[in-house]
Protein backbone atom coordinates (compact mmCIF):
# COMPACT_ATOMS: atom_id res chain seq x y z
CA UNK A 1 0.00 0.00 0.00
CA UNK A 2 2.86 2.40 0.77
CA UNK A 3 5.07 0.91 -1.92
CA UNK A 4 4.62 3.97 -4.17
CA UNK A 5 6.09 6.14 -1.41
CA UNK A 6 8.93 3.69 -0.92
CA UNK A 7 9.55 3.56 -4.70
CA UNK A 8 9.73 7.37 -4.75
CA UNK A 9 12.25 7.37 -1.89
CA UNK A 10 14.36 4.80 -3.75
CA UNK A 11 14.34 6.83 -6.95
CA UNK A 12 15.18 10.04 -5.06
CA UNK A 13 18.08 8.37 -3.26
CA UNK A 14 19.33 7.02 -6.61
CA UNK A 15 19.30 10.49 -8.12
CA UNK A 16 21.02 12.02 -5.12
CA UNK A 17 23.80 9.47 -5.46
CA UNK A 18 24.08 9.92 -9.26
CA UNK A 19 24.24 13.71 -8.83
CA UNK A 20 27.51 13.32 -6.92
CA UNK A 21 29.10 12.38 -10.24
CA UNK A 22 29.00 15.24 -12.72
CA UNK A 23 27.34 14.32 -15.99
CA UNK A 24 26.40 10.80 -14.86
CA UNK A 25 23.02 9.28 -15.77
CA UNK A 26 21.24 6.97 -13.36
CA UNK A 27 20.70 3.55 -14.97
CA UNK A 28 19.98 1.21 -12.06
CA UNK A 29 19.32 0.91 -8.33
CA UNK A 30 19.76 -2.15 -6.13
CA UNK A 31 17.76 -2.56 -2.93
CA UNK A 32 17.65 -5.11 -0.12
CA UNK A 33 14.22 -5.90 1.32
CA UNK A 34 13.94 -7.96 4.49
CA UNK A 35 11.06 -10.38 5.08
CA UNK A 36 10.15 -8.28 8.14
CA UNK A 37 10.30 -4.91 6.37
CA UNK A 38 6.57 -4.81 5.64
CA UNK A 39 7.32 -4.12 1.97
CA UNK A 40 6.02 -6.43 -0.74
CA UNK A 41 8.58 -6.81 -3.51
CA UNK A 42 6.09 -7.40 -6.33
CA UNK A 43 4.08 -4.34 -5.31
CA UNK A 44 7.29 -2.34 -5.06
CA UNK A 45 8.43 -3.36 -8.54
CA UNK A 46 5.01 -2.50 -9.93
CA UNK A 47 5.05 0.89 -8.16
CA UNK A 48 8.54 1.61 -9.45
CA UNK A 49 7.45 0.84 -13.03
CA UNK A 50 4.43 3.12 -12.64
CA UNK A 51 6.34 6.12 -11.34
CA UNK A 52 9.12 5.84 -13.94
CA UNK A 53 6.96 5.05 -17.00
CA UNK A 54 7.19 7.71 -19.69
CA UNK A 55 9.69 9.75 -17.69
CA UNK A 56 13.43 10.23 -18.12
CA UNK A 57 13.83 7.39 -15.57
CA UNK A 58 11.99 4.86 -17.73
CA UNK A 59 15.18 2.88 -18.31
CA UNK A 60 16.30 2.77 -14.69
CA UNK A 61 16.49 -0.90 -13.68
CA UNK A 62 15.40 -1.81 -10.15
CA UNK A 63 17.20 -4.84 -8.71
CA UNK A 64 15.69 -6.34 -5.56
CA UNK A 65 17.21 -8.81 -3.16
CA UNK A 66 14.92 -10.45 -0.60
CA UNK A 67 16.68 -10.93 2.73
CA UNK A 68 15.80 -13.72 5.18
CA UNK A 69 15.30 -13.43 8.92
CA UNK A 70 18.65 -14.14 10.53
CA UNK A 71 18.81 -15.24 14.17
CA UNK A 72 21.73 -15.90 16.46
CA UNK A 73 21.79 -18.97 18.67
CA UNK A 74 22.29 -17.94 22.29
CA UNK A 75 23.86 -21.28 23.14
CA UNK A 76 26.45 -21.76 20.40
CA UNK A 77 26.52 -18.26 18.84
CA UNK A 78 25.77 -19.64 15.38
CA UNK A 79 24.04 -17.17 13.03
CA UNK A 80 21.52 -18.75 10.69
CA UNK A 81 18.70 -17.80 8.32
CA UNK A 82 15.14 -18.99 8.93
CA UNK A 83 14.29 -21.54 6.25
CA UNK A 84 12.03 -20.71 3.27
CA UNK A 85 12.37 -16.98 3.94
CA UNK A 86 10.11 -17.37 6.95
CA UNK A 87 9.78 -14.24 9.11
CA UNK A 88 9.17 -16.41 12.19
CA UNK A 89 11.36 -17.78 14.93
CA UNK A 90 10.18 -21.38 14.81
CA UNK A 91 13.44 -22.74 13.41
CA UNK A 92 15.87 -24.10 16.01
CA UNK A 93 19.62 -23.63 15.56
CA UNK A 94 20.69 -26.01 12.79
CA UNK A 95 24.02 -26.62 14.55
CA UNK A 96 23.09 -27.37 18.17
CA UNK A 97 19.24 -27.52 17.86
CA UNK A 98 18.74 -24.97 20.62
CA UNK A 99 15.54 -22.91 20.45
CA UNK A 100 17.04 -20.00 22.37
CA UNK A 101 17.67 -17.61 19.51
CA UNK A 102 17.85 -13.84 19.11
CA UNK A 103 16.90 -11.69 16.13
CA UNK A 104 19.84 -10.30 14.14
CA UNK A 105 18.42 -9.01 10.84
CA UNK A 106 15.55 -9.31 8.40
CA UNK A 107 13.88 -5.90 8.53
CA UNK A 108 16.14 -4.27 5.95
CA UNK A 109 14.84 -1.61 3.62
CA UNK A 110 18.21 -0.58 2.26
CA UNK A 111 19.76 0.76 -0.89
CA UNK A 112 22.76 -1.40 -1.70
CA UNK A 113 24.06 0.22 -4.88
CA UNK A 114 23.28 2.53 -7.77
CA UNK A 115 24.43 2.11 -11.36
CA UNK A 116 25.35 5.15 -13.39
CA UNK A 117 26.56 5.76 -16.90
CA UNK A 118 29.37 8.24 -16.98
CA UNK A 119 30.34 10.32 -19.99
CA UNK B 1 28.63 1.53 -16.55
CA UNK B 2 29.75 2.26 -13.00
CA UNK B 3 28.33 0.55 -9.94
CA UNK B 4 28.45 2.67 -6.80
CA UNK B 5 27.99 0.92 -3.45
CA UNK B 6 25.66 3.01 -1.35
CA UNK B 7 24.57 1.20 1.82
CA UNK B 8 21.93 3.52 3.15
CA UNK B 9 18.38 3.16 4.33
CA UNK B 10 15.69 3.73 1.71
CA UNK B 11 13.89 5.91 4.24
CA UNK B 12 17.07 7.78 5.10
CA UNK B 13 15.34 11.15 5.21
CA UNK B 14 12.57 9.86 7.49
CA UNK B 15 15.21 8.21 9.67
CA UNK B 16 17.10 11.50 9.97
CA UNK B 17 13.95 13.33 11.10
CA UNK B 18 13.02 10.49 13.48
CA UNK B 19 16.44 10.63 15.13
CA UNK B 20 16.07 14.38 15.58
CA UNK B 21 12.61 13.91 17.11
CA UNK B 22 13.91 11.17 19.41
CA UNK B 23 16.66 13.48 20.56
CA UNK B 24 14.19 16.29 21.27
CA UNK B 25 11.91 13.91 23.17
CA UNK B 26 14.85 12.79 25.29
CA UNK B 27 15.98 16.36 25.97
CA UNK B 28 12.52 17.24 27.18
CA UNK B 29 12.00 13.94 29.06
CA UNK B 30 8.98 13.13 26.92
CA UNK B 31 7.66 9.58 26.76
CA UNK B 32 6.40 9.15 23.19
CA UNK B 33 4.34 6.10 22.25
CA UNK B 34 3.16 5.18 18.74
CA UNK B 35 -0.14 3.22 18.62
CA UNK B 36 -0.64 1.05 15.54
CA UNK B 37 -3.47 -1.32 14.60
CA UNK B 38 -6.05 -2.16 11.96
CA UNK B 39 -8.93 0.31 11.67
CA UNK B 40 -11.46 -0.44 14.39
CA UNK B 41 -9.22 -2.27 16.86
CA UNK B 42 -9.89 0.36 19.49
CA UNK B 43 -6.96 2.78 19.45
CA UNK B 44 -9.12 5.85 20.05
CA UNK B 45 -11.21 4.12 22.71
CA UNK B 46 -8.09 2.94 24.56
CA UNK B 47 -6.72 6.48 24.43
CA UNK B 48 -10.00 7.84 25.79
CA UNK B 49 -10.00 5.40 28.70
CA UNK B 50 -6.33 6.18 29.33
CA UNK B 51 -6.80 9.95 29.29
CA UNK B 52 -9.83 9.72 31.58
CA UNK B 53 -7.59 8.41 34.36
CA UNK B 54 -5.03 11.23 34.23
CA UNK B 55 -5.32 14.19 36.55
CA UNK B 56 -6.20 17.38 34.62
CA UNK B 57 -2.89 19.03 35.52
CA UNK B 58 -0.84 16.24 33.94
CA UNK B 59 1.09 17.19 30.83
CA UNK B 60 -0.33 14.81 28.26
CA UNK B 61 -0.69 15.47 24.52
CA UNK B 62 -2.13 13.47 21.64
CA UNK B 63 -1.53 13.42 17.89
CA UNK B 64 -4.02 11.38 15.95
CA UNK B 65 -3.75 10.44 12.28
CA UNK B 66 -6.47 9.61 9.79
CA UNK B 67 -6.92 9.80 6.05
CA UNK B 68 -9.89 12.13 6.48
CA UNK B 69 -12.03 13.84 9.16
CA UNK B 70 -11.31 15.37 12.54
CA UNK B 71 -13.63 12.92 14.33
CA UNK B 72 -10.94 11.31 16.49
CA UNK B 73 -9.51 14.64 17.64
CA UNK B 74 -13.00 15.74 18.63
CA UNK B 75 -13.50 12.56 20.67
CA UNK B 76 -10.14 12.91 22.38
CA UNK B 77 -10.46 16.66 23.01
CA UNK B 78 -13.29 15.99 25.46
CA UNK B 79 -10.70 14.90 28.04
CA UNK B 80 -9.19 18.38 28.20
CA UNK B 81 -5.67 17.57 27.01
CA UNK B 82 -4.15 19.16 23.90
CA UNK B 83 -4.85 17.10 20.80
CA UNK B 84 -4.15 17.61 17.12
CA UNK B 85 -5.59 15.74 14.19
CA UNK B 86 -3.16 14.95 11.38
CA UNK B 87 -5.25 14.52 8.25
CA UNK B 88 -3.00 12.66 5.83
CA UNK B 89 -5.32 13.19 2.86
CA UNK B 90 -4.99 9.63 1.63
CA UNK B 91 -1.52 8.73 2.86
CA UNK B 92 -1.69 5.37 4.65
CA UNK B 93 0.74 6.11 7.50
CA UNK B 94 2.26 8.94 9.56
CA UNK B 95 5.86 9.89 8.86
CA UNK B 96 8.48 11.87 10.75
CA UNK B 97 7.87 15.08 8.82
CA UNK B 98 4.17 15.08 9.76
CA UNK B 99 5.04 14.71 13.45
CA UNK B 100 7.66 17.45 13.23
CA UNK B 101 5.17 19.81 11.63
CA UNK B 102 2.37 18.94 14.07
CA UNK B 103 4.63 19.61 17.07
CA UNK B 104 5.63 23.10 15.86
CA UNK B 105 2.96 25.02 17.81
CA UNK B 106 3.52 23.06 21.02
CA UNK B 107 6.21 23.97 23.55
CA UNK B 108 7.76 20.56 24.21
CA UNK B 109 8.62 21.42 27.80
CA UNK B 110 4.88 21.34 28.47
CA UNK B 111 4.59 17.68 27.47
CA UNK B 112 5.45 14.66 29.61
CA UNK B 113 3.65 11.98 27.61
CA UNK B 114 2.92 12.17 23.88
CA UNK B 115 0.53 9.61 22.46
CA UNK B 116 0.58 9.19 18.70
CA UNK B 117 -2.39 7.37 17.23
CA UNK B 118 -1.25 6.21 13.81
CA UNK B 119 -3.47 5.74 10.76
CA UNK B 120 -5.46 2.50 11.08
CA UNK B 121 -3.28 0.12 9.08
CA UNK B 122 -1.17 -2.86 10.13
CA UNK B 123 1.32 -2.63 7.27
CA UNK B 124 2.67 0.76 6.25
CA UNK B 125 3.05 2.51 9.65
CA UNK B 126 5.52 -0.19 10.65
CA UNK B 127 8.10 1.15 8.15
CA UNK B 128 8.14 4.72 9.49
CA UNK B 129 10.03 5.60 12.64
CA UNK B 130 8.42 8.61 14.34
CA UNK B 131 11.05 9.02 17.04
CA UNK B 132 8.84 7.16 19.52
CA UNK B 133 10.21 5.26 22.49
CA UNK B 134 8.02 2.28 21.68
CA UNK B 135 5.50 1.09 19.17
CA UNK B 136 2.36 -0.44 20.67
CA UNK B 137 0.28 -2.73 18.47
CA UNK B 138 -3.40 -3.36 19.22
CA UNK B 139 -5.26 -6.47 18.12
CA UNK B 140 -8.94 -6.85 18.94
CA UNK B 141 -10.53 -10.22 19.64
CA UNK B 142 -12.99 -9.65 16.80
CA UNK B 143 -10.09 -10.00 14.37
CA UNK B 144 -8.29 -13.23 13.51
CA UNK B 145 -5.74 -14.69 15.92
CA UNK B 146 -3.44 -15.22 12.91
CA UNK B 147 -2.95 -11.47 12.33
CA UNK B 148 0.60 -11.60 13.73
CA UNK B 149 1.45 -14.28 11.17
CA UNK B 150 -0.15 -12.36 8.30
CA UNK B 151 1.40 -9.00 9.20
CA UNK B 152 4.64 -9.93 10.95
CA UNK B 153 6.45 -6.63 10.45
CA UNK B 154 4.53 -4.59 13.01
CA UNK B 155 4.39 -7.38 15.59
CA UNK B 156 8.13 -7.74 15.20
CA UNK B 157 8.76 -4.04 15.83
CA UNK B 158 6.27 -3.48 18.66
CA UNK B 159 7.40 -3.58 22.29
CA UNK B 160 3.87 -4.20 23.54
CA UNK B 161 0.83 -6.03 22.15
CA UNK B 162 -2.51 -5.01 23.64
CA UNK B 163 -5.31 -7.48 22.99
CA UNK B 164 -8.45 -5.34 23.08
CA UNK B 165 -12.20 -5.94 23.51
CA UNK B 166 -11.52 -9.05 25.63
CA UNK B 167 -15.00 -8.70 27.17
CA UNK B 168 -16.26 -10.10 23.83
CA UNK B 169 -14.25 -13.33 24.15
CA UNK B 170 -17.28 -15.46 25.16
CA UNK B 171 -19.06 -14.45 21.94
CA UNK B 172 -16.32 -14.79 19.32
CA UNK B 173 -14.24 -17.75 18.14
CA UNK B 174 -10.95 -16.05 19.02
CA UNK B 175 -8.24 -18.29 20.48
CA UNK B 176 -6.38 -15.85 22.69
CA UNK B 177 -3.57 -18.24 23.58
CA UNK B 178 -3.00 -18.92 19.86
CA UNK B 179 -2.89 -15.18 19.22
CA UNK B 180 -0.21 -14.74 21.88
CA UNK B 181 1.80 -17.69 20.59
CA UNK B 182 1.60 -16.28 17.06
CA UNK B 183 2.87 -12.90 18.21
CA UNK B 184 5.77 -14.58 20.02
CA UNK B 185 6.62 -16.50 16.84
CA UNK B 186 7.54 -13.19 15.27
CA UNK B 187 8.80 -11.44 18.38
CA UNK B 188 9.68 -13.63 21.37
CA UNK B 189 10.29 -10.54 23.52
CA UNK B 190 6.96 -8.80 22.94
CA UNK B 191 5.03 -7.93 26.11
CA UNK B 192 1.31 -8.73 26.02
CA UNK B 193 -1.65 -7.23 27.88
CA UNK B 194 -5.36 -8.11 27.72
CA UNK B 195 -7.66 -5.13 27.98
CA UNK B 196 -11.34 -4.26 27.80
CA UNK B 197 -12.23 -0.60 27.81
CA UNK B 198 -15.90 -1.57 28.22
CA UNK B 199 -15.42 -3.39 31.54
CA UNK B 200 -12.09 -1.90 32.62
CA UNK B 201 -10.42 -5.33 32.69
CA UNK B 202 -6.67 -5.07 32.31
CA UNK B 203 -6.62 -1.27 32.55
CA UNK B 204 -4.67 -1.35 35.83
CA UNK B 205 -1.99 -3.47 34.19
CA UNK B 206 -1.87 -1.12 31.20
CA UNK B 207 -1.54 1.93 33.45
CA UNK B 208 1.18 0.16 35.42
CA UNK B 209 3.06 -0.51 32.16
CA UNK B 210 2.71 3.15 31.26
CA UNK B 211 3.79 4.20 34.74
CA UNK B 212 6.92 2.08 34.56
CA UNK B 213 7.90 3.52 31.19
CA UNK B 214 7.28 7.01 32.49
CA UNK B 215 9.29 6.47 35.62
CA UNK B 216 12.26 5.46 33.48
CA UNK B 217 11.97 8.62 31.40
CA UNK B 218 10.99 10.98 34.23
CA UNK B 219 12.60 9.99 37.53
CA UNK B 220 10.58 12.70 39.30
CA UNK B 221 7.47 10.82 38.26
CA UNK B 222 8.39 7.56 39.98
CA UNK B 223 6.80 8.65 43.27
CA UNK B 224 3.40 9.25 41.71
CA UNK B 225 2.99 5.99 39.80
CA UNK B 226 0.52 4.81 42.39
CA UNK B 227 -1.86 7.71 41.96
CA UNK B 228 -2.02 7.13 38.21
CA UNK B 229 -2.79 3.47 38.76
CA UNK B 230 -5.51 4.24 41.27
Amino acid sequence: MHEVGIANSILEAGHTEAARRPGATLTGIGVRIGVLSGVDIDALRFAFECITAETEDEKVVLTTEKCPRVNRCEDCNNEFASPQLSPFTDAPCPRCHSTRTKFVSGDQLDIAFVEVEEP
Amino acid sequence: MTVVRVEQKVLNENQRIALELRHRFEENSILCLNFISSPGSGKTTLLESTLAAFRPEEKIAVLTGDLQTENDARRIARYGFPVQQIVTGGVCHLDGKMIERALEPWPLENIDVLFIENVGNLVCPSSYDLGEEAKIVLLSVTEGEDKPLKYPSIFHKAALLILTKVDLLPYVPFDIEAAKANARQVNPEIEILEVSCATGKGMDEWRAWLGERRAKRQPHFAGSVKSVQG
